[in-house]
């Protein structure tokens, strides 16, 4: 087992308003080094606002975050600096996420220069043109400006951007779901060879279960600010036992005419479900943890 | 069977101050009454424009009909007076879009929306209307019709606010019902309930539908038709069966094989369609696919290809390719 880059214990997230709201409420996971752990769930499930609190975007309201066997949700935002090095995000949207007044090769150089990794001029254009080609993006592209690219380009270069500082870990956010349909393969697949050639950890963030089935070694899946279950992703699949799970897993449309006219769904009603106090994860078969009673 | 609807030559771009944008090029199709008819295609692909072009539905300018006739029970829509297609719109061919929030009125209550409706397209009084609008949030299975309807839209969720939209749409007893992205921005989960909620209302009513959506395994469960569109372009269309058993475009065989299956998981790597969609501004010259098809001929580059009957398929299944697709993928070669 390699040694975990990411370990999260019993993290909470609560908003309060008018109402308090468990936005995450006693989440507990971790990833190895080169892992990937798919976090899926729907609207509201406190997936997003997981990852944010991972990244220290937001500052969570208990529990504990570590990142490489040292605690980071008390940390200040100075202290946090040198851990963003080694932990990057991508973010949903292509589109917002690009500096439209900047280069793109300024863009990706950014950080290099901020955290002082290269110096101005060839040493910087060297390393920014290596990027671009890790990510299949032709290096002449530099001098170009965001309006001048595709959104599967761009993606390209924020991930670029991401690559830069040599990150253990990234944190993806829906990805892959701003993009065309003929795109997320191209994404997907890139994500894929990063990590197996560069062994990154990936948080992959995701609603499409079928990619999460295919880039994953591990899903989690969350409900209402919890994980009800998390699985090495065959197990999961195979043999999910969550109710919620198996609801949301008979939902995939497939796209096989005769298999999707022949299924039936397994209902789930989430506005009525309500945990028990004594609700926690039991093993129910080797790393298969499942949200039940002990 | 008769056709409910008739699409012919349909041509519509847009005058921008960089160019013309070649947004719908020579689409031609039909829908059987009682159809479903599923289009599937990504931004740019026409889709959406050219629903929205023969329902009077596009800003003109930047908007043109270049030319074309939509014949819906024999009368041409880019023909009839703004008045006449209004009343059409709300009565005969209903509307589904992505976001309700912009197609609901948020200063109104449902029942007001659904109300104004009933009253001026099926001329009902006031308490047949209302009585006949709580009926339609029940038939989209909104909990407790009767009292949700006092709301507004804000306060409903995504889920049911989608199924609000529905009901709105389906109110007048529309004979098409046209769904554009319908559940692209929901849950898959509310996805489910509502192509579910779908089926039955077909059942129940007989009206034809139109899906519009990227999604090809929504498609694959709803659809009797599947129509695949690329750079304002049919590339393929036909029976659902015939068309995901044996694709006979490059870009809808492209698609398919893009999805995850177990075989490309365990490969480790998804077939993908290499490139980026077409500027629709300076579209290519031949077949719009060809600069990212990997099978293009010459010809492709150089010719636009006719949509015909593909050969050794059902008559209906239709493409739009100067190669033989199955004969190809036989070959091996890629």
């Amino acid at each position: 087992m390699k040694p975990e880059i990411l370990s999260v214990h019993d993290l909470t997230k609560i908003y309060r308003g008018a109402t308090e709201v468990r936005a995450v409420d006693g989440v507990s996971f971790s990833i190895a080094e080169g892992e990937v752990l798919g976090l899926v769930g729907e609207s509201g499930s406190g997936k997003s606002t997981t990852g944010r609190l991972v990244l220290r975007l937001e500052d969570p309201t208990g529990g504990t975050i570590q990142f490489d066997g040292k605690p980071i949700h008390d940390v200040s935002q100075s202290a946090m600096k040198p851990i963003r090095r080694q932990m990057q995000v991508v973010f949903q949207d292509p589109y917002a996420a690009l500096n439209p007044r900047m280069t793109v090769g300024d863009f990706v150089g950014e950080p290099l220069l901020i955290h002082s990794v290269c110096r101005r001029g060839s040493e910087l254009r060297d390393r920014v043109a290596e990027l671009f080609r890790q990510v299949n993006l032709d290096p002449a592209m530099m001098k170009r400006y965001p309006h001048e690219f595709s959104g599967g380009q761009r993606q390209r270069i924020n991930i670029a951007r991401a690559l830069g500082l040599r990150p253990r870990l990234i944190v993806a956010d829906e990805p892959i779901t701003a993009l065309d349909v003929s795109i997320q393969a191209q994404i997907v697949n890139l994500f894929k060879e990063l990590q197996e050639e560069l062994g990154l950890a990936y948080l992959f963030i995701a609603h499409d279960l079928s990619m999460v089935r295919f880039l994953c070694h591990r899903v989690a899946v969350m409900l209402k600010g919890r994980i009800v279950e998390i699985a090495p992703t065959e197990a999961l699949f195979e043999d999910p036992r969550h109710p919620y799970t198996q609801s949301l897993l008979s939902a995939i449309p497939i796209p096989d005419p005769k298999l999707e006219r022949a299924r039936s769904r397994i209902n789930f009603d989430r506005d009525a479900h309500r945990f028990a106090p004594d609700d926690r994860l039991v093993e129910v078969a080797p790393g298969h943890f499942v949200m039940g009673q002990p | 069977m008769a056709p409910i609807l008739e699409v012919r030559n349909l041509t519509v771009a847009f005058d921008t101050p960089a160019g013309v944008v070649h947004a719908v090029n020579d689409v031609s199709y039909s829908i059987e009454e009682g159809e479903t008819l599923g289009i599937v295609g990504e931004s740019g692909s026409g889709k959406s424009v050219h629903v929205l072009a023969m329902s009077g539905l596009i800003p003109r300018p930047p908007g043109r009909i270049v030319r074309g006739e939509v014949l819906f029970q024999d009368e041409d829509l880019l023909k009839m007076s703004p008045a006449r297609l209004r009343d059409i719109r709300g009565s005969e061919i209903g509307f589904v879009f992505q976001d309700p929030m912009t197609s609901l009125n948020p200063v109104l209550t449902v029942e007001r929306q659904l109300v104004e409706a009933l009253t001026r397209h099926e001329g009902l009084g006031a308490r047949a209307a209302r009585a006949r609008a709580v009926e339609l949030l029940e038939m989209v299975r909104i909990p407790d019709a009767a009292k949700r309807i006092k709301n507004y839209p804000h306060q409903f969720s995504g889920g049911m606010r989608q199924r609000v939209m529905i009901a709105i749409g389906i109110a007048c007893r529309p004979k098409l019902l046209i769904a554009d992205e319908a559940t692209t921005a929901l849950d898959v989960t509310v996805q489910a309930q509502i192509l579910d909620l779908m089926k039955d209302l077909k059942r129940e009513t007989g009206m034809t539908l139109v899906w519009i959506t990227h999604d090809m395994g929504v498609v694959a469960g709803l659809s009797d038709t599947v129509q695949v569109m690329y750079a304002g372009r049919i590339l393929e269309r036909g029976p659902v069966d015939a068309v995901f058993a044996s694709p006979r475009n490059a870009y809808t065989w492209g698609l398919l094989q893009s999805l995850p299956t177990a075989e490309r998981r365990a490969a480790g790597k998804l077939h993908q369609i290499p490139g980026s969609p077409p500027d629709l501004m300076n579209p290519p010259p031949g077949d719009p696919f060809a600069p990212r098809n990997t099978f293009a001929t010459d010809r492709c580059r150089t010719e636009v290809p006719p949509l015909r009957p593909a050969p050794g398929s059902t008559p209906d299944h239709l493409v739009a390719a100067w190669y033989d697709l199955p004969a190809l993928l036989a070959g091996g070669t890629r």
